[in-house]
């Protein structure tokens, strides 16, 4: 099992954005994680993560907790965020040597796992470049690679393909399941791109106002509710209902910016 | 170590590519020395106080470094603010050893802008003693940390720029101009004696005017002793403040 988790629970002092949650992915496993906004997606992430302490409840990543031994866990998963999480001011090059670094990768291996996931990414050119003037795939392959430079057996994506053109995504998801073929990684992802899920994915967890209501695979989901798509048993499990998402602060200030331009 | 030196490198790369920040935290100082450098001399040297732009100096250059190294630490908004942050924070790495690195970057880049503004000072006529320079780089390096840290610290609790303004009116600046970076503390009424006395910046003035141009108000072990105190205080402090963000 690579990542275990039972009755895990966050609350924020005004709401319970997770409450008491259990699934577990075994080890090569595509594991989709999917929910309306604010429905504790990103949350849940955060805790498996070590970015956030849980309330209450238990995770184990790769056999390790990540409040007991979290740099074990980080050790073990490589992550692509929500929202970019590159250094703009440096180079695609120095982008991966920083966090090659940071994860203890020899010199030797860094610079040739680099080259290698570079070349896997097509950004091998545009090494020398600057992060900044990078479109948004660009980044999005970018952090892809940088995320499997230490060689980590789960791979987390938060809505990785979030905002890009269908081509970007189509290629995105090649990379990702001839890694799965070919190295077993485990991947974690969430998206609202529901057919993205039904492709990719062996299990699915479906997770609305903070609590898990179906979990299985993409055509046993499909029988419980009797629909032909995934993306009508999303519906049909999670209501016609638009769910508002309160933003934080970092948001707040990231759409002032976006108005600002 | 490898981590830190990576961090470490990682800002000052980012200072070296930013030509205008460099450029922009360049001008305050250099209006500062040159507008009240030569526009004070003539009263200074009136009342008795000698040449002004010589005890001036020193004063300008710890607020370089304290300007810069406050911003450096702040940076960690920024951070926040482009996800950076979360790279750093999912690595494999004790949170000590992030705040050591990112804090000793910040602390040399605010260096670097120090001596910048002392290789400028010299061209308007500003002249050092030589043989305690090591002395004076000492004390430029204190106060970079000092106050790298204490920008990492605030903005560990800052969320975002809201609070940015305030920093700038309510905390440089009175800093600064209650410091005796601009005037002698010997004689002020006692308010001013006694607010100069527990500002961090004078020591730093002081230590930095002893090694550069001699006299000092505190005397050169107080000095030394209050700012390295200060400095693991802060320094303890931020990296508490540090490993309790979560994103």
């Amino acid at each position: 099992m690579m990542i275990q988790v039972s009755k895990l629970t966050k609350k924020f002092p005004d709401l319970v954005a997770v409450d008491g949650i259990s699934f577990s992915v075994d080890e090569g496993e595509i594991f989709a994680f999917l929910g309306p906004n604010g429905a504790g997606k990103t949350t849940t992430i955060k805790m498996l993560t070590t970015l956030l302490k849980p309330t209450s409840g238990k995770i184990l990543i790769n056999g390790f907790d990540p409040q007991i031994e979290p740099n074990k866990v980080r050790q073990s998963f490589g992550i692509v965020f929500q929202d970019p999480s590159l250094d703009d001011e440096l180079t695609a090059f120095e982008n991966m040597e920083f966090h090659g670094v940071l994860y203890k990768v020899p010199k030797d291996l860094r610079r040739k796992r680099i080259e290698e996931l570079l070349r896997f990414v097509e950004l091998w050119e545009r090494r020398k470049d600057l992060v900044k003037y990078f479109s948004g795939g660009m980044k999005r392959r970018l952090e892809i690679a940088r995320g499997l430079l230490h060689h980590p057996k789960i791979f987390f994506l938060d809505e990785p393909t979030l905002g890009l053109d269908p081509q970007t995504r189509y290629h995105i998801w090649s990379y990702l399941r001839d890694l799965n073929k070919k190295e077993g990684i485990t991947i974690f992802f969430t998206t609202h791109y529901i057919e993205e899920a039904e492709k990719m994915a062996q299990k699915v967890a479906i997770i609305d106002r903070g609590k898990i209501i179906a979990l299985g695979t993409p055509a046993l989901l499909k029988e419980k509710t009797k629909t032909d798509s995934l993306e009508e048993a999303f519906i049909a499990l999670t209501g016609h209902e638009i769910r508002d998402e309160k933003a934080n602060a970092v948001e707040r200030m990231r759409l002032r910016r976006r108005f600002h331009r | 170590m490898s981590a830190i030196y990576i961090l470490w490198l990682r800002q000052l790369k980012r200072y070296f590519r930013s030509r205008s920040r460099m450029i922009g935290s360049l001008a305050q100082p250099l209006l500062f020395l040159l507008g009240l450098g030569f526009g004070f001399g003539p009263i200074y040297q009136r009342a008795g106080g000698g040449n002004y732009l010589q005890f001036l100096t020193p004063g300008i250059l710890a607020m370089t470094v304290m300007t810069t190294a406050v911003f450096s630490g702040i940076e960690i908004i920024w951070d926040r603010q482009f996800g950076f942050l979360k790279e750093t924070l999912v690595a494999p790495v004790s949170r000590l050893q992030i705040m050591i690195g990112r804090t000793l970057g910040g602390a040399t880049v605010a260096l670097i802008q120090g001596l910048i503004v002392l290789l400028i000072s010299l061209f308007f006529g500003f002249q050092p003693k030589i043989f305690s320079l090591p002395l004076a780089l000492l004390f430029m390096f204190l106060v970079a940390l000092f106050f790298t840290a204490l920008g990492t610290a605030i903005a560990s609790v800052l969320e975002d720029f809201q609070g940015f303004q305030l920093i700038m009116q309510f905390l440089i600046m009175p800093l600064f101009f209650l410091s005796g970076a601009l005037f002698p503390l010997q004689g002020l009424p006692k308010v001013f004696t006694f607010i100069a006395a527990v500002n961090p910046l004078s020591f730093g003035v002081d230590g930095l005017r002893f090694s550069l141009i001699n006299g000092t108000h505190f005397g050169l072990s107080v000095d030394f002793l209050v700012l390295a105190i200060l400095t693991t205080l802060v320094l303890a402090i931020g990296s508490f403040l540090f490993s309790k963000i979560e994103i």
